[in-house]
């Protein structure tokens, strides 16, 4: 499941579904909203299952 | 008996999960303690003091030889109705109530009465255990995403005093698991004792770095109440400091033994759960991402269901927000002769480990023999090289 929004893309994790959503970016890990996906840094794991690594996530158009 | 249902083009797929009931265990597997000092309150005996452990060491592992284990799995299109299963999930949240009622009861058990060195010794460390067990707990719930089940795992954390092992282990050892980098992955040829003076400073560093990176990264102090470490310390500090004011100085050896081995029990379950398995490292430099063959597994009924599914671990690392009542056998997997009761056991005895892991690791499908597919202690490289040959 890969979803889009108006401004900003949303990036899932294949293995537990989380989604970094550019325009809220993810507070608790300090991001803030409008924190671009490229921007993270590039040893950034999933947040949720610290399994999947930055290149894994996938995006609607399916390339990071 | 509850059964889920979901209706597919095959037709309707069902699913009565027998053992629904049964995870109440969990829930009442903190109060072993409480046995004994409930047998020593009617009998007068301090000998009802030795029980809780014999419960845990004799009863556990002996159970688990007895009933044997469980390679059910629940059917894959009904996983996301069994985790919205709001039954399971309560379970959880009603466990951290109970660590603390048991850790009070014994510490004002201890407080109030004038027990013999053995007596004292032998209920602090049962509760050392039991608490060790809320550490599993806080990490069924410190994997949650919800702020009510993250406040759970730091409140019941507080408990053993090991606020930070949510953080350690899930931004820690889950990246790290299984690769000579992680200190809560054992390498083959390690002792448990030499492996927890790497583990237990090694965790908390960890936990301490990623804490802080995060609250720089949203322009807080480390030494700040946001500090998600520090928030379950401070429990920690009120409760142990409370107690000290209440019962007096009693409390001080209670408090270190009870700490020390509840971390104790987290350090020997780590030190079990990724012996000697190592990730292949990939052209890019990077690690191959984690596959249920970097744990090993136990599929004992008996002490799944008191310790909330923690021995699949391989599901569980290889998808760590599944939630307990949902996590798989796979067939083929590191799997462990006996639940983590009885391999506790043999991990405290390394020759004995050695003699039987070893072996074990080396005839895995995926190592077949080949040293450079296993994680080595460096101190044991040249003994292992010589017994098991060289890389390939």
């Amino acid at each position: 499941m890969v979803m889009t929004s108006n401004r900003h893309n949303q990036y899932q994790c294949p293995g537990c579904g989380y989604i970094y959503d550019e325009s809220l970016g993810d507070d608790h890990e300090g991001y803030p909203p409008g924190f671009l996906f490229k921007d993270l840094p590039e040893d950034f794991v999933c947040p949720a299952c610290a399994v999947r690594y930055k290149e894994d996530f996938q995006s609607p158009s399916g390339i990071i | 008996m509850t059964t889920h249902a979901i209706e597919t083009p095959e037709g309707t797929v069902t699913y009565t999960d027998h053992k629904r009931w049964w995870w109440l265990l969990s829930l009442v597997n903190p109060l072993i303690p409480l046995v004994g000092v409930l047998g020593h309150w009617l009998t007068g005996s301090e000998l009802w003091l030795l029980v809780p452990l014999g419960m845990m060491f004799i009863m556990g592992p002996a159970f688990d030889g007895l009933f044997g284990e469980d390679e059910n799995n629940p059917p894959e299109i009904l996983v996301p109705q069994l985790e919205q299963d709001t039954y399971y999930r309560v379970l959880t949240y009603l466990t951290v109530p109970v660590h603390y009622f048991t850790f009070l009861m014994v510490a004002i058990w201890v407080g109030t009465h004038s027990l013999s060195w053995w007596g004292f010794i032998a209920l602090t460390i049962a509760i050392g255990f039991a608490d060790g067990f809320a550490i599993n707990t806080g990490h069924e719930l410190g994997h949650k995403r919800t702020r009510m089940e993250t406040w759970l795992a730091k409140i019941v954390l507080a408990v053993p005093a090991y606020g930070h092992f949510w953080i350690e282990h899930n931004r820690g050892h889950h990246r790290d698991v299984a690769t000579p980098e992680d200190p809560a992955s054992a390498r083959m040829g390690e002792s448990i004792y030499q492996f927890a003076r790497r583990e237990i400073p090694g965790a908390f560093r960890r936990a301490w770095m990623l804490e802080d990176e995060r609250l720089c990264r949203k322009g807080l102090p480390a030494w700040s109440i946001h500090n998600e470490v520090l928030q379950s310390y401070l429990i920690s500090i009120a409760l142990q400091v409370g107690l000290i004011a209440t019962f007096g100085w009693v409390m001080l050896p209670f408090l270190i033994i009870h700490n020390f081995f509840s971390w104790w029990v987290l350090t020997s379950a780590n030190y079990i759960e990724h012996y000697g398995l190592l990730r292949a490292r990939q052209a890019d430099g990077k690690y191959e991402r984690c596959q249920p063959h970097h744990s090993w597994n136990a599929n004992h009924k008996y002490s799944n269901l008191l310790l909330f599914h923690l021995q699949r671990h391989s599901d569980h690392h290889a998808n760590p927000t599944r939630r307990y009542q949902s996590l798989r056998h796979f067939p083929d997997l590191p799997s462990l002769p006996s639940g983590y009761y009885g391999m506790y056991i043999i991990a405290y005895l390394p020759a004995l480990w050695f003699k039987m892991m070893d072996a074990r690791l080396m005839r895995l499908p995926h190592i077949n023999g080949d040293l450079s597919k296993v994680n080595i202690n460096p101190d044991s490289l040249s003994a292992i090289r010589a017994r098991y040959g060289h890389d390939v």
